[in-house]
């Protein structure tokens, strides 16, 4: 499964599904990260710890264990 | 509502829930609407509190409420729950729902859920002139039409289409309410229609239309639930919404109807995106934005570039607050010596000088520094580089079991406890916010740095001082983090809350904003905490002033007429003061107390400014003064008393005063802040017993150390 953690500087992919709780999905979803949204790596923090996407026009920072449960394509 | 009952009757009123995500220029748009002066203002996460605006337009009285900012309807933050609870339980006319014309495909996901609220809407499709600058052209009539509800281009900024605003608000207002049209997928269309079906043939009655019912019972909407609970159609309608919501669960592959309808309401909004939006196709060219945070947040130069930021605002808060602080200090002198030499009565006479103008000025000293610390941090804020801070600091922080955002309150902490608890409010979370007030207290707050610099001064040579300080400070902030790490294991277990964050724009800052901000938090500090400094100094002046011992007074006062020296006088008049403090009622306290402090080798005179510093470190440097006798015109400068304490307080015994004075409380200012933003006194009761015992146990080890050498 590959997940928004694995994508590199510049990727853009899709999200597929989000392998989350319900709490944290509304978090996400509420982010616009939600199936079909396409989303863009930016930047990360020393060690890969947090990594910036972008999701439309809003830039979100998101932790690596978060990003982790986003698989994408 | 109160308003309704003040206001002539002839005038119509319309209350107004503002509504919308963060950063869409919500508090910036109603002041220009109403021209108002707010009485709080709502910065990006720092208010959390509801705001309410009154003003007059033509024959209507407007109640506008500003709802903080809000990304969707998952109670997840304060601001959220604020926002949702309103919206669902209070009673108002019209919603009007700020968007932000950049960024509208994910603003209207917010729409989205209040369109199926039942209640009528207005869309400000804010920043518009932003809009067309970056070549978006939005057609608010036709999207109008498509989403059933009226849609007017608005402009905070430059103030365009307010006048539209307000007359589509009384429109709205004058006519009967219109059902929006939120139009689903097909799939879920038929289970809608299915439940409407089976309403209609039972005449179900109800205020709302059949459809609002249908999706509300779709999405799982308490109340909709509670009320056609009762209601014997109930039996034969659930299995059918149970059904229905299965159907729907697998047409979108998800066990959560949450997460459905998000992903149906993002299909429509990205139809209506289509048909209303018109964006000139631009090259991929990174955004000014994006050209910053490469800097900014580099991996390598971020963080040392934040430091230096952070470097420059310490040095600012201290040394250009230091200029007027002079000033003040002098100013409170001479206000003393004109007051007093006003007041005959000796004992009112100390009451006035010594107790309230000492201990007001004491607090009203620190506001140079208090301002400059809050406008460096408003413009963190408002710039949006505090984001940026936290995303480059999360992971280190996230070790501690702290969060990137943390660091604010945190810092904010070394000036003074006082803003510090009250920003800490930027964390959303109730749990990460707790933890980060429990440990503020753990960055040594400028109030005690007299104590440090006495005693640093009074043990180490002059080179050595500075590092000695420095030392302290740090060793703080560490003790801190270790706290944070020993409360995340035990008393704030639990699942680590996750790190999902916007990053704003960066935005230049608005001077009339920061101006607000600076201005309603200085006042704020000048009065809560002033009111309670001079309450409590009151206090602490009459502890150690009664009772008379009038036997006691008028041995010295023999004593002194009889002596010839001037400075035989002097010792005999201080030596009066130390045996009337002794017997004074903090004195009793003070030898209650010793055997307590006696295994961190700290006598009486010690436990006594212990106590004192309870309700301000100001007090400790004075209360030691006039223990030491030597009056209590001291302050860290004085050398004789550095020379008393090095000569009468054993080393040890004075590493563990220090550690004491760097864990517990800091003063009762700050815990009453404290326990207003923790939200409860059994916080505050909680903060009491970590901090104490924390410190009495390090102060222990301390001190044991410290006999070693």
């Amino acid at each position: 499964m590959k997940t928004l953690f694995d994508c590199k500087r510049g990727d853009v992919v899709e999200v597929v599904k989000l392998h989350a709780n319900s709490e944290f999905k509304q978090r996400l979803i509420s982010f616009g990260i939600l199936k079909g949204a396409k989303v863009k790596m930016l930047e990360y923090a020393p060690a890969k710890s947090t990594i910036e996407i972008q999701v439309g026009k809003m830039n979100i920072a998101l932790r690596a264990e978060e990003a982790k449960m986003i698989e994408v394509e | 509502m109160q308003s309704e009952k003040s206001c002539p009757i002839i005038a119509k009123h319309i209350r107004v829930a503002l509504v919308g995500q963060p950063n869409v220029g919500k508090s910036m748009l109603i002041n220009s609407v109403a021209d108002a002066h707010l009485h709080v203002g709502n910065f990006s996460g720092v208010t959390v509190d509801k705001t309410e605006i009154l003003f007059d337009y033509n024959d209507y009285k407007f109640n506008v409420v500003d709802l903080p900012g809000t990304y969707a309807f998952t109670d997840y933050t304060i601001e959220e729950r604020v926002t949702h609870d309103y919206l669902c339980a209070e009673d108002y006319d019209i919603i009007v729902n700020v968007v932000d014309s950049t960024n509208l495909e994910k603003n209207l996901q917010l729409t989205a859920e209040l369109l199926t609220m039942n209640k009528k809407v207005v869309i400000a499709l804010n920043m518009s002139d932003e809009a067309k600058k970056e070549g978006i052209e939005i057609d608010e009539k036709y999207m109008s039409e498509l989403l059933g509800v009226p849609c007017i281009k608005v402009s905070a900024a430059t103030k365009e289409g307010i006048e539209e605003l307000i007359a589509a608000v009384i429109s709205e207002f004058e006519n009967p309410k219109k059902d929006p049209k939120l139009i689903f997928s097909e799939a879920v269309e038929e289970e809608i229609e299915t439940i409407v079906h089976y309403l209609q043939k039972h005449k179900y009655e109800a205020k709302n239309s059949y459809r609002n019912i249908a999706i509300n019972l779709l999405k799982n909407n308490k109340k909709t639930y509670e009320r056609i609970h009762n209601n014997p159609i109930w039996t034969e309608l659930q299995p059918i919404v149970i059904e229905a919501s299965k159907h729907i669960e697998l047409h979108h592959d998800s066990d959560d109807m949450k997460e459905a309808f998000a992903q149906e309401y993002a299909s429509f909004n990205r139809g209506i995106i289509t048909e209303v939006v018109k964006q000139e196709v631009k090259k991929e060219k990174k955004t000014l934005t994006q050209q910053i945070d490469s800097v900014l947040i580099h991996p390598i130069f971020g963080i040392p570039i934040f430091l230096f930021f952070m470097w420059g605002l310490f040095q600012l808060t201290f040394e250009l607050g230091s200029i007027p602080m002079d000033y003040i200090d002098g100013f409170f002198g001479w206000l003393g010596d004109v007051v007093g030499s006003s007041i005959p009565n000796d004992d009112i006479r100390s009451l006035v000088v010594d107790g309230i103008i000492a201990g007001v000025g004491a607090v009203v000293l620190f506001v140079p520094n208090i301002v400059i610390l809050f406008i460096g941090i408003a413009l963190l804020e408002s710039t949006g580089y505090m984001s940026r801070v936290a995303f480059l600091l999360d992971g280190f922080f996230h070790k501690f079991g702290l969060h990137g955002q943390s660091f604010i309150p945190l810092v904010t902490g070394f000036g003074c406890s006082i803003p510090a608890y009250m920003s800490a409010r930027i964390l959303k979370n109730d749990r990460d916010r707790l933890l980060t007030l429990f440990i503020i207290g753990f960055m040594s707050c400028g109030a005690r740095l007299p104590v440090y610099v006495l005693f640093a001064g009074a043990f180490f040579s002059e080179e050595m001082a500075g590092n000695v300080l420095f030392a302290i400070y740090i060793t703080g902030a560490l003790l801190g983090l270790i706290a944070a790490k020993v409360l995340k294991l035990t008393a704030f277990k639990g699942v680590d809350e996750p790190f999902v964050m916007e990053m704003p724009k960066y935005r230049l800052p608005s001077f009339k904003l920061i101006w607000h901000t600076v201005v309603t938090k200085t006042y704020m500090y000048l009065k809560k905490a002033g009111t309670f400094i001079a309450g409590a100094s009151m206090l602490v002046w009459f502890l150690s002033n009664y009772p008379h011992n009038l036997e006691l007074k008028q041995t010295y006062e023999t004593k002194i007429q009889k002596a010839h020296a001037q400075e035989q006088k002097d010792i005999l008049a201080n030596e009066f003061a130390q045996k009337h403090l002794e017997q004074s009622y903090l004195g009793s306290i003070g030898k209650f107390s010793e055997p307590f402090f006696e295994p961190l080798g700290l006598d009486w005179k010690m436990s006594v400014a212990l106590q004192t510093g309870l309700a301000a470190k100001e007090v400790v440097v004075s209360t030691l003064g006039v223990l030491y006798s030597l009056g209590s015109d001291v302050d860290e400068e004085n050398s004789s008393l550095a020379n008393i304490i090095k000569n009468e307080i054993p080393f040890a015994s004075a590493v563990a005063f220090i550690v004491v004075i760097m864990i517990y409380l800091p003063c009762l200012a700050a815990s009453i802040v404290f326990t207003r933003e923790a939200g409860g006194i059994k916080y505050f009761f909680y903060l009491l017993a970590f901090t104490s015992i924390t410190a009495y146990v390090m102060a222990f080890i301390a001190y044991r150390v410290a006999l070693l050498f």
